[in-house]
Formats: structure tokens, C-alpha cells, sequence
């Protein structure tokens, strides 16, 4: 399969600290992959070495078959870039500044403006292509910045967060539009703080904490390393407050972990397992609400594998 | 790759002209300020103000160029579309020249306005028009530079701003803008000749049929040389923001 990246033991230090530790992956192309990580983790950093805005102290990349030590000019013309932050001109509307970016991409100018005008349409934002951007929502500028980085029609497109800040239907859309560009065949790369994203929309996905890579699987695959014992969650009609603990002396061996208003038993035989729930619960006056075999979320991949909570991310972004 | 430099360097130029300048702050440093000064000396000395025209002219060069070109690089750091603009196909060397050619067109436009005004007004006949390019132009492209290089010497806008007020008053000062090089003491002498502005009031002033303390070959010389020394080292400091 025909590779849009290809990184070999990237490493960036600043003032002596590591931000990217010797990284290596491949993304082929067509594909979403993401790069899901907390904040610090090199996420940013990686994506500005790879579209030539930072250099790297040692490794090599290739960014559609160009060195971007050395070709980072040929390959710019190729891909398309969506920083965190919505960095167009706020003195220009939404139109001149789509155009603005085609002229500098050498665009001709009938083109540039009918391309300009089809990227608002498809956004939404035809009705207020007149508006100055700084006038523009949040949400409107997140699209704005999307559809600026699609002007020359780039066949791959790195995506930096790009549902930061954006309200649940903002982010909808959104994923929608990600999701059409992977069907036009443009490759994503795509770094994001929010692991049901992450799981909707990528091929495979790259978990980076503290620079370094610590697993590159699908979402599948990545859930079935969580999946290597079965989990069983149950709730009860009457709350039994001491459930957790009690059940976790009975069933020797075996994690019980006490979520809200749950239990979640990871690990031995359901017969065994199911026969103890029942005769504790019968024990205690009550009954089983629910017993739910369990499949592993991202998320539990996620705390198996880097041992960080996902929670800890969102925090540090305001998540949703 | 140099086309589309040319091209990134043409397009950035025409943007920041479109978005920066014609805007209050360009006008009021870029205009406002040294007609400002200029009325003040014609006010106290009105039958001598055709020997000031040479100095008018020059200000205006100067402070044309430089009023938005110390602040719009820092001002795009800031907010981020610098990065933008690096994320094109165009290299951090035409962005800077990009930029400088914004602030050289807007300072011809303004310092065009302000010598034909005064050649009209005054009636001045002597005036060498080659000359006279041959000392705007290259004038026009160093005071730019220079406030492309003021400007990402420091981090902050305003210290940009506060930062260009030292050399653009000092210039005002030493460079024969009000008072003649040579009744200047020897020291002071000294330093105006390591001044641009020097040597574009001395080619203005010849442009204008006046006689001049340097050759104006060597001012156009000097002028010339004075770009790529002032461009190069901001280049490299700008990419210092990008290691």
C-alpha cells in the first residue's frame, strides 16, 4: 500500500527537554490516522516537524514521497493543514481570505474563486462569505480554517484538534465533513484529545504519552488488547454500598471495581462468577438489576495502555 | 520554486496592503506625523521652507515604511496567520520580502502624494525625476527592511514600536532632515554617515538641484547595499521563531 507518511525515529528537543522521542509510523494512503495523546504528549510537535514548521533535532521523514528535510516546499503544495488554533485574517471575510489562500498557491483566478465559493457552500458558510472573519462564531471559524487548508485540494490534510472549543453539534458536522474527505480518497492525519473521536473516525490510531509511541493498532485492535478477559457489570435494585468489597473478598483473584452505581468484575468463569453476584445479592435482600457482558471501549485501551485517564485529557482541553 | 516565491512575495504584499495599511495607525505615523513636524519649522521659518522639502520627503519615506512594518510580523506571530502563510509553498525569506514590498508600495504611494504636492504647491521646476527614483526606491526597501528587522528583534508589538522610535528619531535628528550634515560636530558628523536616511536626504536633496555632501551615486550605492544587509539578518532571526 502506497504510504502518504513515512517517519523514522523523529525526535525534537527543546532547551534540552524531549517533546518527541524518537517516533516511527507509517500512514498509508487514504487512510485516517490519528494521534491521540494528552497535552504534552508531542502530538503538535510531530505535526509541525512533518509540515515543516519546526525541524527536527534527529530522524527523517517523508510527507508524500518528499524528504521534508530537504523537499518540505514541493510537499506543502500537496498537503493541507488545519493548526489548533483559527489562524486566518480577521480584517478579511470569509471569501477573500479562501481566495487569498489560493493565490498563494498559484490557483488561476477564475478557479480560485469558484473552488473559493464551493468550499463555503460545502461549510456553510455561503450566506456569510461577505462577513469579516473576526465576526464569524467559533464554529464558523474552526470551518473556515478547515476549508482554507482544502483551497489546492491537498491529498493529504493534517487536522491539529480540530473539534477543540466546538459545540456538540459544530463537531458533528464536523466529523461528517472528515468523514467525506476520507471517502474522496484525501488521506487525514488527524490529532484529537477525544477518544470517542478518535474511535469514529480512524483507521488506526497511534497512542503517544510523553513523546513516545506506545501503541499503533485500528480501533479494533486496539480494543481487543483490553479484551484479553471478559468483564461482567452488574447493578442492583437496592444499592448495597459494601457490594464491591465484599464481592472482591468472595471472588478471590479477580479485579471488582466500583463505578457509578455499577460493578464492573474483569477476568474469571461467568458461571462462577454470576453464581456469587446472585447469592450476594440474595443475601442482602435485593435483586439483580442487570448483568451486561462488558466489551472494551477505546478508553479502556487507552487506561491499559498508558495508564492515563481519559478524563485527565478532557480536563486539560475543557473537553466536552 | 522561485515562481512561486515570486508569486507568494507578490499576493503577501497586496494582502497586508489590503489589511494594514490605509488604516488609521499606518496614517496617522506614516502621514500625519511628519507633515506634522514639517508645518511646525515652515511655521517658525516660512521664507526658507523650500530647502525643507527635500527633508519633508525623506521623513515621509521613513516613517511611511516603518509604521505598520515593525508591527505586522509580530502581530501575525501572535495571532498565528504567519504560520499560515509558511504552511504555502512559498519559503520564510519570501514571506519577510513579502512583507517588506507591502510596506515599500505603501511608502511610495504616501511619499509620492507628499512630493507632488510639494513640487505643485511650490512650483519647484529643478527636479531630476531619475534621481529621484533611483534614491526612493532603494530608500523605500531599506526603511521597509529596516522595520522588518526592528520588528523581529523583539517578541512584543509594542516593544517593536517603542524599539523603532530610537533609530527613526535619532535619523531625524542626524541625517540633514533640519539641520545640515556639515554644521554638525564631528562626532555627530561620524554617526549620520552610518545612518541610511543620510544618504537619502543627500540623494533627495540633489534630486531636487540642491548640492549634496556625497556623490549620488554613492548614496544610491549605499542604499542598494543596505537591503540585503538589513533583510538578511531578519530572516535568520525569523526563522529562529521556527527551530
Amino acid at each position: 500500500m502506497a504510504k502518504a507518511i513515512e517517519v523514522t525515529g523523529l525526535t525534537k528537543y527543546y532547551q534540552g527537554l524531549v517533546a518527541v522521542d524518537s517516533i516511527s509510523f507509517d500512514v498509508n494512503a487514504g487512510e485516517v490516522f490519528g494521534f491521540l495523546g494528552p497535552n504534552g504528549a508531542g502530538k503538535t510537535t510531530t505535526i509541525r516537524m512533518l509540515t515543516g514548521l519546526s525541524k527536527p533535532t534527529a530522524g527523517s521523514a517523508r510527507v508524500l514521497d518528499c524528504d521534508i528535510a530537504t523537499e518540505i516546499v514541493k510537499a506543502k503544495k500537496e498537503f493541507g493543514v488545519v493548526p489548533e488554533q483559527s489562524n486566518m485574517y480577521d480584517e478579511l471575510s470569509g471569501l477573500e481570505n479562501l481566495i487569498f489562500m489560493g493565490q498563494l498557491y498559484g490557483i488561476p483566478r477564475l478557479e480560485r474563486r469558484a473552488r473559493a465559493e464551493e468550499l463555503l457552500k460545502t461549510f456553510g458558510l455561503f450566506e456569510r462569505k461577505d462577513s469579516k472573519f473576526a465576526a464569524y462564531s467559533r464554529g464558523m471559524k474552526r470551518a473556515l480554517t478547515i476549508a482554507a487548508a482544502l483551497v489546492h485540494k491537498p491529498r493529504l490534510l493534517f487536522l491539529d484538534e480540530p473539534t477543540v472549543g466546538l459545540d456538540v453539534v459544530a463537531a458533528r458536522s464536523l466529523r461528517a465533513i472528515i468523514k467525506q474527505l476520507k471517502a474522496s480518497g484525501i488521506t487525514v492525519f488527524l490529532t484529537t484529545h477525544y477518544l470517542e473521536e478518535a474511535d469514529i473516525l480512524c483507521d488506526r490510531i497511534a497512542l503517544l504519552v510523553k513523546g513516545k509511541i506506545v501503541a499503533i493498532d485500528s480501533p479494533a485492535g486496539l480494543k481487543a488488547i483490553a479484551e484479553e478477559e471478559p468483564a461482567l457489570e452488574v447493578s442492583f435494585k437496592t444499592p448495597l454500598p459494601h457490594a464491591a468489597g465484599e464481592l472482591g473478598r468472595r471472588l478471590q483473584g479477580l479485579e471488582v471495581v466500583k463505578l457509578d452505581g455499577r460493578i464492573r468484575i474483569h477476568g474469571g468463569d461467568t458461571d462462577i462468577v454470576l453464581r456469587a453476584i446472585l447469592g450476594y445479592a440474595g443475601e442482602n435482600g435485593t435483586q439483580v438489576a442487570s448483568a451486561t457482558s462488558v466489551r472494551p471501549s477505546l478508553e479502556d485501551a487507552f487506561i491499559k495502555l498508558t495508564g492515563l485517564s481519559p478524563a485527565v485529557m478532557l480536563a486539560e482541553k475543557g473537553g466536552r | 520554486m522561485w515562481y512561486e516565491n515570486l508569486r507568494g512575495i507578490y499576493h503577501i504584499a497586496l494582502k497586508d496592503m489590503k489589511t494594514y495599511y490605509f488604516k488609521p495607525p499606518a496614517i496617522s505615523w506614516g502621514i500625519v506625523f511628519p507633515v506634522a513636524w514639517i508645518l511646525a519649522f515652515y511655521l517658525r521659518n516660512p521664507r526658507n521652507f523650500e530647502e525643507l522639502v527635500p527633508g519633508l520627503v525623506a521623513m515621509t519615506v521613513l516613517f511611511s515604511t516603518t509604521a505598520m512594518e515593525v508591527v505586522v510580523i509580530n502581530f501575525e506571530l501572535r495571532i498565528g496567520s504567519l504560520e499560515r502563510l509558511l504552511l504555502a509553498p512559498v519559503s520564510l525569506s519570501g514571506i519577510l520580502i513579502g512583507k517588506i514590498l507591502g510596506g515599500t508600495i505603501f511608502g511610495l504611494m504616501i511619499t509620492a502624494v507628499i512630493t507632488l504636492a510639494s513640487v505643485v504647491s511650490l512650483g519647484l521646476s529643478s527636479v531630476h525625476i531619475i534621481y529621484l527614483l533611483l534614491i526612493l526606491l532603494p530608500s523605500l526597501l531599506v526603511f521597509s527592511s529596516l522595520g522588518a528587522l526592528l520588528c523581529v528583534l523583539v517578541k512584543e508589538v509594542f516593544e517593536a514600536q517603542t524599539l523603532a522610535n530610537l533609530p527613526r528619531f535619532l535619523m531625524v535628528f542626524l541625517c540633514g532632515v533640519f539641520v545640515p550634515i556639515s554644521t554638525l560636530p564631528p562626532v555627530l558628523k561620524q554617526i549620520s554617515y552610518a545612518l541610511p536616511l543620510t544618504y537619502t536626504v543627500d540623494g533627495i536633496r540633489q534630486s531636487f538641484g540642491s548640492a549634496g555632501d556625497i556623490a549620488i551615486a554613492i548614496d544610491i550605492l549605499v542604499l542598494v547595499a543596505l537591503i540585503p544587509i538589513l533583510i538578511f539578518p531578519a530572516t535568520k532571526l525569523l526563522a529562529r521563531r521556527f527551530v
